[in-house]
């Protein structure tokens, strides 16, 4: 069974919903807290969505710096793996676990709403049970999500095939790229992909009651992940 | 000793800056006809302790490279009061 951390922030408010996400599919699920300098042997760490430190300064830059971090870079660098939820990706991105960086939303709104998303990788923690081209439609809630990083960033993101989830072009009912990001990308991950980082709430996709099922898919990736080989 | 330190951090050209954007079209709106390249950035002043004018300097450059600035979106100035 995975042991599956979520790491709480002063202001993460879609802890709950990431600790039910992974008890769900039958994850040991626990929370840790900022301060905490031990991941308590979580084979998953789950950076979930919220406003940690109220995004002061730049979202995920103060959070970036707390204790748990130290310990998420270790447990990274070691194979082990770690997801970022909207919040949780601008945090990964701020501390270099991932390359890029999340800014305003291009049109300045704050977007809640479901999107279309195109399954472009498979082989990492979060989406080893979904397929290559599947379509999925899961929502959004942020005022940052817009991914930006320079053309030779964005080029060896698409070359070493570490784009996640993309945002589907627009056209008759979709719900295409609501922030502006760059090559529409809305989730990437490390080339070990054992690194993820995305926009979209799978976590706000796992019953009927919400809408769609279409996020179940990462929680049961996330549920059969084996750790990397070599790892300690 | 203690230096005044003023930080500027401003949007890297060429990056889309919305909230300069938004600015531009609400004073084209009010009537400021011909105000154009607005860019909205962030002032930070603080107290840096140093022993020197150059090592307060450093010591702030520093701090952007690690919390100030965001060195894949934003540039930065540092300057120090006399």
């Amino acid at each position: 069974m995975q042991r599956v951390a979520i790491v709480r922030f002063p202001g993460s408010n879609r802890d709950l919903d990431a600790l039910r996400a992974a008890e769900r599919v039958g994850s040991e699920a626990y929370f840790v807290w900022h301060r905490d300098t031990a991941l308590e042997g979580a084979d998953i760490v789950v950076l979930p969505g919220g406003f940690s430190y109220g995004d002061y300064l730049r979202s995920g830059a103060i959070a970036r710096f707390s204790p748990v971090m130290q310990a998420i870079q270790r447990h990274a660098a070691d194979g082990g793996a770690v997801i970022g939820i909207c919040n949780g990706f601008q945090i990964l991105c701020e501390a270099g676990l991932l390359p890029g960086a999340l800014v305003r939303n291009a049109r300045l709104s704050f977007v809640a709403k479901p999107v279309d998303l195109l399954v472009e990788r498979t082989s990492t923690v979060f989406t080893s049970a979904l397929s290559r081209g599947d379509r999925i439609r899961i929502p959004v809630a942020h005022g940052d999500g817009r991914f930006v990083a320079d053309p030779t960033t964005l080029d060896r993101i698409e070359a070493e095939d570490c784009v996640v989830v993309r945002y589907l072009p627009a056209g008759p009912g979709i719900e295409a790229n609501p922030n502006g990001s760059d090559r529409d990308i809305a989730g990437i991950c490390n080339p070990a992909g054992n690194v993820v980082g995305l926009m979209p709430h799978p976590e706000n996709a796992i019953d009927q009651l919400q809408g769609t099922r279409d996020g179940s898919g990462f929680f049961s990736s996330m549920a059969a992940w084996q750790p990397l080989a070599g790892r300690r | 000793m203690s230096f005044r330190v003023h930080v500027r951090v401003m949007p890297r050209a060429g990056l889309l800056d919305p909230q300069g954007r938004a600015v531009e079209h609400a004073l084209g709106a009010l009537g400021f006809a011909g105000a154009g390249g607005v860019r909205i950035g962030r002032a930070i002043e603080l107290d840096v302790a140093a022993a020197s004018r150059d090592e307060a300097e450093a010591r702030a450059r520093q701090m952007c490279d690690r919390l100030l600035a965001n060195p894949v979106t934003e540039d930065f100035t540092v300057e120090v009061e006399d």
